[in-house]
């Protein structure tokens, strides 16, 4: 449904997105996740056309984004960052203006905006301005203005940053019933967003695609160590060298604890190593008599994996620049 | 073509949403009674010299204050991005929102008929004269607004757009003021390029192409650089 080759784009000097390709098939569900600045809302932006690309292609829906630029944005919904919209407008006139921007037959306009006004629970706030109605409502008509036409591709920048707690799980469960029928490409810079609801995660920084898989593969990639937390009472350098004892043991690590007398360590395993690192680490616990209070394992998660693909990198970049 | 109207009539709504079309109307006529009233019974002449004579300049301070938020605040609110992904051209786009703005002068410098109704009652005017020079300050409005648009097109914040179309206006209007210690040559060219000069004819009745092709051309001119303006953005980001 999208194709991207070789997409780069180039703010005068520096480069905002540099050399990506990805392909996204029909009906997928793609979070493009990073932080802030990694180049996610730039190549959303060349998806929609908005902003052409330095160099490579993009085709969408089977036309090229850059010749047949209407087509392109025909077959496509979206939410700019931010959700941007004309606030001295009130919301039935908002939707309605944005129909026939979008050209729906005079036919279908009833029924889709019955459609977009109950699917996105606008009714109450019809008449209403749309500076005047709270962020999730703001959120919703940014949705429904987006969904109004029934695109086959929909993209969303970041849907649902700025909301409560509350209106979030709206707007996801909403993106879910969307994206069941819909090619969706959404960023953020939310973990547990992409994990709830994408099939494939595209993680970007500093303008390159660092990794693309689904939730489970990323999260499997960078949990092949074992990590156990435990808590006990005793003599911290005494833990420190019967833990390291262990043969299974990779390393052991000091954690701060603000009570006292408490010890804890961050026990990590031999990469490959079988057998059950919580079982090895009581049982020297317990051999030493020592009173055990916590023992968990640590799972490495999404976030982890983010954190070592957009982190790691960006601590050395900047020790390069300090020094030069 | 649909889609143009559809942003010239939102462009007009969202001038009579808010209070910008209400207050320059308002001042404009305020200030064009003034000088089409002040001088009419000293002059004792049936005719809207006064009134024409001080258009030119109303039109640079007038203007802006109606161009000045055409693309400015479509880039400042982001909306420009709703706008231009949307399946329209930036043409289109262009044109509705220049299309609003003449529309808003149109209805300032119409509302000035009780001028021509109270001279047709007091005396015997030139209803020729009176004809083209309404034409020609129509088309002298809109080659102001067009250098309007284009200082909208090319900076992002409407105070900014402001001050440039008015100073690109002024220099347009105040540019034949200094001819007369200019060698001749010269200022025959400049004297072509004063906004206003082109304009004395028309208000006087006389219709002369070369006046209507040099409106024509500095509409088609700036607008051109608007939509150059725009479409660059695109690809500088």
């Amino acid at each position: 449904m999208i194709t991207v080759t070789s997409l780069s784009k180039y703010y005068g000097r520096q480069a905002a997105v540099d050399d990506i390709s990805f392909e996204v098939p029909k009906g997928q569900i793609l979070g493009l996740l990073g932080p802030n600045g990694a180049g996610k809302s730039t190549t959303m932006r060349m998806l929609t056309g908005y902003l052409a690309p330095t160099s490579g292609s993009i085709s969408v829906a089977g036309h090229d984004v850059l010749t047949e630029s209407l087509a392109v944005r025909r077959a496509i919904g979206y939410l700019p960052e931010n959700n941007p919209l004309y606030d001295d407008m009130n919301v039935l006139d908002h939707l309605q203006f944005v129909v026939r921007m979008r050209e729906i037959p005079a036919a279908q306009v009833r029924e889709r905006l019955r459609s977009v006004i109950d699917v996105c629970g606008l009714r109450e706030v019809l008449e209403k301005s749309a500076g005047q109605i709270s962020k999730g409502y703001r959120q919703r008509l940014g949705l429904a203005q987006a969904i109004i036409h029934d695109p086959p591709v929909l993209i969303l920048d970041e849907p649902t940053s700025g909301l409560d707690p509350n209106q979030i799980g709206e707007i996801r469960q909403l993106i879910k019933t969307l994206g069941s029928e819909k090619t969706l490409i959404l960023s953020t810079h939310i973990l547990p967003e992409v994990q709830s609801t994408c099939d494939r995660i595209l993680i970007m920084n500093r303008g390159k695609l660092v990794a693309d898989g689904s939730p489970d593969e990323l999260a499997a990639r960078a949990g092949s160590e074992e990590i156990v937390r435990v808590l006990f009472k005793g003599q911290p350098a005494a833990g420190l060298e019967k833990l390291q004892a262990i043969p299974a043991v990779a390393r052991v690590e000091e954690l701060a604890v603000d009570e006292p007398g408490v010890t804890g360590m961050l026990v990590i395993g031999r990469e490959g190593e079988a057998g059950d690192l919580r079982e090895l680490v009581y049982e020297v616990v317990r051999d030493e008599g020592w009173p055990l209070l916590e023992l968990y394992r640590q799972r490495l998660s999404l976030e982890d994996v983010f954190k070592q693909l957009t982190l790691g990198e960006n601590v050395d970049e900047d020790d390069v620049r300090r020094v030069a | 073509m649909r889609k143009g109207l559809t942003v010239c009539s939102r462009e007009l709504s969202s001038y009579f949403n808010s209070p910008v079309a209400y207050i320059v109307i308002v001042v404009y006529l305020l200030i064009c009674g003034w000088f089409f009233a002040a001088n009419l019974f000293f002059d004792r002449q049936a005719s809207l010299r006064g009134f024409f004579a001080m258009a030119p300049l109303m039109f640079v301070f007038f203007v802006p204050a109606i161009s000045m938020g055409l693309l400015a605040e479509e880039q400042k609110h982001g909306t420009a991005e709703l706008l231009f992904t949307y399946p329209v051209t930036s043409f289109a786009v262009i044109a509705g929102k220049y299309g609003a703005a003449l529309v808003l002068m149109s209805l300032a410098v119409l509302l000035t008929f009780p001028y021509v109704l109270t001279i047709v009652s007091l005396g015997n005017p030139d209803l020729g004269a009176l004809f083209s020079g309404y034409f020609g300050l129509l088309l002298m409005g809109a080659a102001f607004m067009a250098v309007g648009l284009w200082a909208s097109s090319t900076v992002k914040n409407q105070l900014s757009a402001f001050i440039l179309s008015f100073l690109v206006s002024f220099c347009l209007f105040i540019i034949d003021k200094f001819i007369a210690w200019m060698p001749p040559p010269l200022a025959r060219v400049i004297g072509y390029f004063s906004i206003e000069n082109h304009f004395k004819a028309l208000s006087r009745g006389v219709i002369d192409s070369r006046d209507l092709v040099y409106y024509l051309s500095v509409i088609v001119f700036f607008f051109c650089w608007s939509l150059y303006n725009v479409q660059r953005r695109k690809w500088r980001g």
